[in-house]
C-alpha cells in the first residue's frame, strides 16, 4: 500500500513540474530563448493567489483575474524586452533574464514583506481521502494533478491538431520560411511567450494553497525546472511531461529509500540520462 | 660585545616605550570614553531572514534606549552590515567591520554558517563578539573562547528537554524528520538524547535535503512507520509547509507531533488551522505570562509598532548583557579582562525569564513548554530548570 501512496506522491509532484517546465521548454525550445525568471513568474503566480484570495475572497475568482495579469505582463515583457533578445546570444539572454530575477525578487520584498505566508485551500476542496487506517490524501492535491492533465491534454490538442499550433511548430524549425507564407511569426512568439509564463503563473497559483508563499521560491523551482527540460530534450512538450513525471518518481521514492542521497537523486538521473543521451529524451533535431 | 650592547639599547627602548606608554595611559583613557562606543552590527537585512535581522536590532536598540542611549555611560556609535545569510561573504563581512570600522563590540548573526565565520575571525582577532542567534554548537563548543558569547540558545538546548516531555506523555517510539543541515542535525540529537535518558527510542531518522520543502513522500513513510509520535525541527517557509502538510496528510489527529519552538515561531498566521493545540520547546513563548514580559512587550510594540518574537527577546538581552560588562569597567572597553568577567557574571533579568553564562558562555536558562493557542504561543510550564548546553568540546576555564 505504502508503494502506491508513494507512486501518488511521485506522480502528483512531477504533474506539478510538468506546467512549470512546459511553459520554459516552450519558450526555449519555441523562440530560442533562455529564460532565467521563469520561477520568478511561478513566484510571482503564487503571490498573486495569496493576494487575490485574500481580496476577493475566493479562489475561484481570484484564478481567471490572475491570469489576466500575468498575461498581460507576459506581452508587455516580450514585446519591450524580449523580443529584442531573440538574435542576441544566449549570454544576453541569461544576463537579462537573470537580472529581471533580482528586479522581481526585490518588488515582492518591498509589495508583500519578506514573511511566509499561507493561501487557504478553497472551501470545497479542503478535504481528504482517507487510504489507510492512519493516512488521508487530501483532495486539493488530486486536484492539482487533474488540472496539470487538462492543461496537458489541451496543450497537446493545440500544438499538434490545429493549424497554429502547425505554425508555432514550423516556427521553431524555419522562422524565415513560416514569414514567407504569411503568417506573422511576430505576434505567435508575442502569444507564445506570454502563454508560458502564464503557465509557470498558474503553477504557482494552483500550488500556493499547498506550499504557501515565501522569498526565494521562485529560485528554487527553477533548478528542478532546468533538470526536467533538460532530460526531456529542450523544446519538446512530450519529453518535459516524461522527464518531469520521472523526476517526480525518482525523487519521491529516492527521499524514502536512500534519505541519505535524496538531495541529490535527480542529478544523479540527469547526468545518467545525458551520458546515454546528450540530447535528452525525446528531442528532435 | 655587540650583542650585549645592542640589547641594552633594547633594554634602554623598552623602558623608554613602557615610560612613553604609562604616561599616555591617562589621556588615553580620557579619549576612549569621551569618544563614542563603537558597536558592529552584522546581522540579515536582506532575504529570508530580513524580519529576524530586524528584529534582533529593535531589540538591542530598545534595551540602549531604556538606558537613556548609553551603555557604561559611554554614547554608541553603530556600524552596521547585510551580512545576507551568506556564509562565502562572513570573512569579507566581518574584516569590514573588525579592520575598516575598528569596532569595539561585534553582535551577529542570524545563520549559523555566517555565525561560525565570525567566530573564527572574533578567535583570530579577539573582537569580543556576541551571538544573539546562530544555535550552532560549535560556536559555545569546540570553537568557544573567552571573547565569545552567545545570548540566545543551542540547537541542542531547544531540543533535549521535549525529549522527556514525549516520554511523560506515553509516547516510547518516536520518528524524527528534520531539514539535514546542523541546525536540524544538532537539535534532532539533542531530542534523542534526552528521549533516550527518559527510556524512549528514535526508530528512524527522516532527512529533507535543505531547504526543500516537498514532504509527501516522508509524511507517507511516517503513517506507514506508525510511530508513538514525531519530532521535527523546520523554520520559516519550512515550519509553515510542514506543518500544513502533515494536518492535510489525516496525521495530525494520529501521531502526535512535537517539535522545537521554532516550529510555530513567526509563522502561526501562516499555519492558521493546522498548528492549534502543536506544543513545543523553547527558551521563550511570546504569551509567557511574567510582568517582565507584558512591561517588555509593550514597550516594544510602542516603540516599533509591531510584536515583539524571540529574536526581539534576544536582541534585548544581547543589550542587557553588553549594558552589564561595560558597567562593570565603566565603558572602557579596553579592558578586556575585566569586561569578559564582568559580562560573565552577569545576570540578566530578561523578558524569558532570568539567566546566566555558562562556561562556555551560552545562557544557562529555563526552558518552556508552550503550546499553540490561537496565534500565541502559551507557555503552558516548565519543560527543563535552568538547562546547561553540554559545551561538548570546549575546555576554556573562567578567567
Amino acid at each position: 500500500m505504502e508503494f502506491f501512496v508513494q507512486l501518488l506522491n511521485g506522480i502528483q509532484y512531477g504533474l506539478l513540474l510538468f506546467l512549470l517546465a512546459s511553459g520554459l521548454t516552450l519558450i526555449f525550445g519555441i523562440m530560442g530563448v533562455l529564460n532565467l525568471a521563469h520561477g520568478s513568474f511561478y513566484m510571482i503566480g503564487a503571490y498573486l493567489a495569496f493576494w487575490l484570495a485574500r481580496g476577493t475572497g475566493s479562489m475561484w475568482i481570484a484564478i481567471p483575474l490572475e491570469l489576466a495579469i500575468v498575461c498581460v505582463l507576459g506581452f508587455i515583457l516580450e514585446a519591450v524586452f524580449f523580443s529584442r533578445l531573440y538574435h542576441r546570444n544566449h549570454l544576453h539572454q541569461v544576463l537579462f533574464s537573470f537580472g529581471l530575477i533580482l528586479v522581481f525578487e526585490d518588488l515582492r520584498s518591498i509589495l508583500f514583506g519578506d514573511d511566509v505566508h499561507g493561501v487557504p485551500v478553497p472551501e470545497l476542496l479542503s478535504r481528504s481521502i482517507p487510504l489507510t487506517s492512519n493516512l488521508s490524501y487530501p483532495v486539493y492535491r488530486l486536484f492539482i494533478s487533474g488540472t496539470c492533465l487538462v492543461v496537458a491534454a489541451g496543450m497537446y490538442v493545440v500544438i499538434q491538431k490545429t493549424k497554429i499550433g502547425m505554425a508555432i511548430r514550423a516556427g521553431s524549425t524555419n522562422r524565415e520560411m513560416v514569414e514567407s507564407l504569411g503568417i506573422n511569426i511576430r505576434t505567435i512568439y508575442r502569444w507564445v511567450f506570454a502563454f508560458g509564463v502564464t503557465l509557470a503563473a498558474f503553477a504557482g497559483m494552483i500550488a500556493a494553497p499547498v506550499s504557501s508563499v515565501y522569498p526565494g521560491m521562485g529560485g528554487q523551482i527553477l533548478i528542478v525546472c532546468f533538470v526536467v527540460v533538460v532530460i526531456g530534450g529542450i523544446g519538446s512538450i512530450k519529453g518535459a511531461m516524461v522527464a518531469a513525471l520521472l523526476i517526480g518518481i525518482v525523487d519521491t521514492v529516492g527521499q524514502v529509500l536512500v534519505p541519505e542521497f535524496s538531495g541529490v537523486a535527480i542529478y544523479l538521473l540527469m547526468a545518467a540520462l545525458l551520458l546515454w543521451r546528450p540530447q535528452g529524451l525525446f528531442r528532435v533535431a | 660585545m655587540t650583542h650585549r650592547r645592542l640589547g641594552g639599547r633594547r633594554d634602554f627602548l623598552k623602558a623608554a616605550g613602557c615610560f612613553t606608554a604609562a604616561a599616555l595611559v591617562p589621556g588615553r583613557l580620557a579619549r576612549a570614553q569621551a569618544a563614542k562606543l563603537r558597536i558592529g552590527l552584522m546581522l540579515p537585512y536582506t532575504g529570508t531572514y530580513a524580519a529576524l535581522g530586524n528584529a534582533i536590532t529593535n531589540g538591542f536598540k530598545l534595551a540602549v534606549t531604556e538606558r537613556g542611549g548609553k551603555l557604561g555611560g559611554r554614547e554608541l556609535e553603530y556600524f552596521t552590515v547585510d551580512d545576507e545569510s551568506d556564509p562565502s561573504k562572513a570573512p569579507e563581512n566581518t574584516n569590514k567591520l573588525v579592520q575598516r570600522d575598528k569596532v569595539d563590540v561585534l553582535i551577529g548573526t542570524v545563520h549559523s554558517g555566517v555565525a561560525l565565520g565570525m567566530v573564527k575571525i572574533a578567535r583570530e582577532t579577539g573582537t569580543l563578539l556576541v551571538i544573539p542567534n546562530a544555535g550552532a554548537a560549535a560556536a559555545t563548543g569546540d570553537l568557544c573562547a573567552p571573547n565569545i558569547f552567545r545570548t540566545s540558545f543551542t540547537n541542542w538546548q531547544t531540543g533535549y528537554p521535549m525529549g522527556k516531555i514525549v516520554v511523560d506523555r506515553g509516547f516510547k517510539n518516536v520518528v524524527t524528520i528534520t531539514w539535514k543541515y546542523a541546525a536540524g542535525e544538532e537539535s534532532a540529537s539533542g531530542f534523542a538524547e534526552g528521549l533516550a535518558k527518559a527510556g524512549g527510542k528514535v526508530v528512524k531518522e527522516l532527512w529533507v535535503p535543505f531547504p526543500q520543502v516537498e514532504f509527501q513522500a516522508l509524511l507517507t513513510s511516517i503513517a506507514s512507520l506508525k510511530p508513538d509520535a514525531v519530532y521535527t525541527f523546520f523554520a520559516g517557509a519550512g515550519a509553515v509547509k510542514f506543518v500544513k502538510d502533515y494536518a492535510a496528510a489525516g496525521l495530525k489527529g494520529n501521531v502526535p507531533l512535537f517539535g522545537s519552538g521554532f516550529l510555530t515561531d513567526g509563522v502561526l498566521e501562516a499555519q492558521g488551522e493546522a498548528a492549534q493545540g502543536l506544543e513545543t520547546t523553547l527558551h521563550y513563548g511570546d504569551g509567557l505570562d511574567t510582568p517582565r514580559n507584558k512591561s517588555f512587550r509593550e514597550a516594544y510594540s510602542k516603540a516599533y509598532k509591531s510584536d515583539a518574537d524571540v529574536y526581539a527577546v534576544q536582541g534585548y538581552d544581547t543589550g542587557l548583557l553588553l549594558a552589564a560588562g561595560l558597567d562593570a569597567v565603566r565603558g572602557d572597553a579596553t579592558q578586556k579582562n575585566q569586561l569578559i568577567a564582568g559580562l560573565e557574571k552577569a545576570r540578566i533579568e530578561s523578558p524569558r525569564g532570568a539567566w546566566t553564562l555558562s562556561k562556555a558562555h551560552n545562557p544557562i536558562q529555563d526552558i518552556y513548554l508552550r503550546k499553540v493557542v490561537g496565534v500565541q504561543n502559551k507557555v503552558v510550564g516548565v519543560a527543563h530548570k535552568a538547562l546547561e548546553d553540554p559545551a561538548r568540546g570546549c575546555s576554556m576555564k573562567r578567567t
